[in-house]
C-alpha cells in the first residue's frame, strides 16, 4: 500500500500525484498510440466512437457531475457541433478552424441558454433543457437552406495542412488528440477555482452565494463549457455518420450521454470515460449476445434499450458512485489485501444533489 | 463610525410579519447574541444581514455603507461572512476544499486561465492555500484536512464551516447557532474559539445561540426577541433577569 507523505502545497495542485500515475497512464498512452498498428479497422473505428463518447461525456460531466445541473438536451449541442462543423466544411473553411468554431458556437448557445434556466435547479432544469433540445431537433429540421433540413446533409473529409484524413486511422488518432486536450481543460478546470465553485454550487447553492459565488454566472460558465466540448464530440460525431439527419441527434441519444455519466459514476472525471467505454461497447456486447441466445429472447424488439435502462436502475440502487465507485473498490482491494473490509464504504452510499429530485 | 447598524428592519412572508420593527447596533470588536423562543426571528435575521431575504421595511447599515439593496454573493467582498444552523457544506468535497472555496473572493483568476492552469493560476493556489493553512492550524483540523465532509462526525463538520468563514478574512462574523448538537466538551471549545475570534483575530461577531452558558460566557451584549420584536436589549445578566424574556421562554404564572 502506498502512504504519500505531503511536503508541499504542489502535491496538491498537480495532476500526476506520484510515479504510479505516471508509470499506469504512460502505458495507457502507449497502448493507445500502438492499438491502430495492432488491432484490426473495425476496432479502431470503434476505439474512435468510443473517443467521441468520452469528449461529450466530460462535456456532461461538468454540468451535471460537478455542477449538479441535470440537462436531458445534450444532443443538441452534438447537433449544433455537427451541423456547424459540416455546413464550415462545405464552405471551403479549413478543418482546423470550422471544427474551432463548432466548438465556439457550441459555447455561445451554452451561454445563451443558461440565462433563462440559470434559476432552475433539478427536475424543473432537466425539462427545460429537454425543450432546449426539441427546439434545437426542429430548428435543424426546418433552416433547409443551412441544414439541409430532413433531406440531411453530406460531411466532408477533414483536411489538415492539405492532409486527408480519410482512413480509420487517421480518424482515430484525431479523436484521440481532442480527447487528450480536452481531458486536460476538464482536469484544469476541476482543481481551478472555477472548478471549486461549480463543485460548491452542486452541493449548496445558499452558502456558494454567500462565500461570494455569483451563482448565475458559474451556472453560465458551466453550461457554456460544457456545451462547448459536447459540440466538440459532435464535430467529430459528424465525420463518424459522414451523412447527417436531425435524427441522429434525437432525445435517446441525450439519454444515451446522461446514462453514461450516471453509469460511469457523476461527479468523477474517470467516470465519464468509463462510462463512454461502457456506452460504446454495450450494444456490441449485445449484438454478439443475441447470436447466442434463444431467438424468442435474441430477436425480442426493444431489448437493447430495454437493457440500457435496468442497467441504469441497478448502478443507481447498488452502485451510485457507478462504475468509477467499482473500481476504487477494486484498487482497495489488491491496495489492502488481505484486509480488506466491505464495511469501508458503507457509510458512502450518498447521493449527489443531482440524483436526487428536488 | 458605525460599525453595524440595523435600522428598523421588518419582513413580510406572505401575510406574516417575521420580524417586526427591529433595530440594533454592534460595537466593533464586541460579541453580539441574539436569543429568542423558536421561530422568533433569529435566523430571518441573519437571512436578511447575508442578503437571502429582502426587506420590507428598513435598513442595514455596515460600515458607514447601505447594504439593504447589495446582492447576496457580494456580502462576503464587504467582509461579512456566517455558518449556517444546519450546517451547510459540500458535502462532497473535502475540508480542504470546503476552505479553499472560502477563500473565493481573493480568486483573482479568469475562466481562460483556469481551463489551461497558466502559471499565474498556479501561484495563486499555492497562496490561497498557504493562507488557508493558517486557519487549519488555528482550529486544530490537521488530520482532518484531505477528509470528504459526508464522513466526518457533526462536531468537526461545525468547525469546518467556522473555519470557512474565517477563511474569507471577515470583519463581522455570523453565527447560526454554533454549538447546536454539539456536546458539553465541543461547546466548550467552541466557546474558547468564539472568544479567541475575538481577541486574537479582532472579529466582531453577532450569533444566535440558545444555550445560556455559552452566551454568558462569551457576549457583551445580548438582544432577545420574540414574535419578531425586540423583548429585551443589554448585557447578559440584564436580559437573563428581564421579566419579559423569562415570561417568554417559561411562560406566566398565576401566583406571582
Amino acid at each position: 500500500m502506498r502512504i504519500i507523505f505531503k511536503t508541499s502545497y504542489l502535491q496538491d495542485i498537480k495532476l500526476l500525484k506520484h510515479n504510479g500515475y505516471i508509470f499506469w497512464y504512460g502505458v495507457l498512452l502507449f497502448a493507445l498510440l500502438i492499438a491502430p498498428a495492432v488491432l484490426g479497422e473495425f476496432y479502431i473505428g470503434e476505439m474512435a466512437f468510443i473517443f467521441i463518447y468520452a469528449i461529450a461525456g466530460l462535456g456532461l460531466m461538468i454540468l451535471v457531475g460537478f455542477t449538479g445541473l441535470p440537462s436531458l438536451g445534450h444532443a443538441a449541442f452534438m447537433a449544433i457541433g455537427a451541423y456547424a462543423n459540416a455546413y464550415f466544411l462545405h464552405k471551403g473553411v479549413p478543418f482546423l478552424i470550422s471544427i474551432f468554431l463548432a466548438g465556439l458556437i457550441s459555447f455561445g448557445v451554452g451561454a445563451l441558454i443558461t440565462v433563462p434556466l440559470r434559476r432552475m435547479t433539478g427536475i424543473y432544469f432537466a425539462i427545460a433543457s429537454l425543450a432546449f433540445a426539441i427546439i434545437v431537433e426542429e430548428i435543424i429540421a426546418h433552416w433547409k437552406s443551412v441544414t439541409g433540413g430532413l433531406g440531411g446533409m453530406s460531411v466532408d473529409n477533414p483536411v489538415i495542412f492539405g492532409f486527408e484524413l480519410d482512413s480509420t486511422w487517421h480518424f482515430y488518432f484525431l479523436c484521440l488528440a481532442i480527447l487528450l486536450a480536452v481531458l486536460y481543460c476538464t482536469l484544469n478546470l476541476i482543481r481551478s477555482p472555477s472548478g471549486r465553485a461549480f463543485i460548491a454550487i452542486r452541493d449548496s447553492e445558499i452558502s456558494a452565494e454567500s462565500m461570494g459565488i455569483n451563482l448565475s454566472i458559474y451556472k453560465i460558465k458551466s453550461f457554456a463549457i460544457s456545451g462547448c466540448f459536447t459540440g466538440l464530440a459532435g464535430a467529430l460525431f459528424a465525420h463518424r455518420l459522414s451523412f447527417l439527419t436531425p435524427d441522429a441527434f434525437n432525445f435517446l441519444l441525450s439519454i444515451q450521454l446522461l446514462m453514461m455519466v450516471v453509469v460511469g459514476g457523476l461527479g468523477t472525471v474517470h467516470g465519464a470515460i468509463f462510462g463512454a467505454i461502457f456506452v460504446g461497447l454495450l450494444p456490441q456486447v449485445i449484438a454478439i449476445a443475441k447470436d447466442y441466445l434463444p431467438p424468442a429472447i435474441g430477436q425480442f424488439p426493444g431489448l437493447e434499450p430495454g437493457l440500457f435502462g435496468i442497467i441504469m436502475v441497478l448502478f443507481i440502487i447498488f452502485e451510485p458512485m457507478g462504475l468509477y465507485g467499482r473500481w476504487v473498490k477494486f484498487k482497495l482491494f489488491f491496495d489492502m489485501f488481505p484486509l480488506y473490509r466491505k464495511a469501508t464504504f458503507k457509510r458512502q452510499k450518498t447521493y449527489l444533489k443531482t440524483e436526487r429530485v428536488q | 463610525m458605525t460599525f453595524f447598524k440595523a435600522e428598523n428592519i421588518s419582513i413580510d412572508f406572505g401575510g406574516i410579519r417575521a420580524v417586526n420593527d427591529v433595530s440594533f447596533d454592534v460595537e466593533k470588536g464586541t460579541i453580539f447574541t441574539i436569543v429568542g423562543p423558536n421561530g422568533a426571528g433569529k435566523t430571518t435575521i441573519f437571512n436578511i444581514i447575508s442578503r437571502i431575504y429582502n426587506l420590507t421595511e428598513g435598513r442595514i447599515i455596515f460600515e458607514d455603507k447601505d447594504i439593504t439593496r447589495l446582492p447576496a454573493h457580494q456580502v462576503v467582498n464587504l467582509g461579512i461572512a456566517r455558518t449556517f444552523q444546519n450546517i451547510e457544506l459540500f458535502e462532497h468535497a473535502t475540508v480542504l476544499h470546503n476552505l479553499l472555496i472560502g477563500r473565493h473572493i481573493y480568486c483573482r483568476s479568469t475562466f481562460f486561465s483556469d481551463l489551461f492552469f497558466l502559471p499565474s493560476v498556479k501561484r495563486m493556489e499555492l497562496e490561497l492555500r498557504r493562507k488557508v493553512e493558517d486557519v487549519i492550524d488555528f482550529l486544530d483540523l490537521q488530520h482532518y484536512r484531505n477528509q470528504l465532509i459526508q464522513n466526518l462526525p457533526y462536531g468537526v463538520r461545525k468547525i469546518v464551516e467556522l473555519g470557512r468563514a474565517l477563511c474569507t478574512e471577515p470583519k463581522l462574523l455570523l453565527l447560526d447557532e454554533p454549538a447546536s448538537g454539539l456536546n458539553v466538551d465541543e461547546t466548550e471549545n467552541m466557546s474558547f474559539w468564539i472568544d479567541d475570534i475575538k481577541k486574537l483575530l479582532g472579529i466582531s461577531v453577532i450569533m444566535v445561540e440558545h444555550n445560556m452558558n455559552l452566551v454568558s460566557q462569551v457576549s457583551d451584549h445580548v438582544l432577545a426577541i420574540n414574535y419578531g420584536r425586540v423583548l429585551a436589549d443589554g448585557t447578559p445578566k440584564e436580559v437573563q433577569t428581564n421579566p419579559d424574556v423569562i415570561k417568554a421562554y417559561l411562560g406566566e404564572d398565576k401566583d406571582v
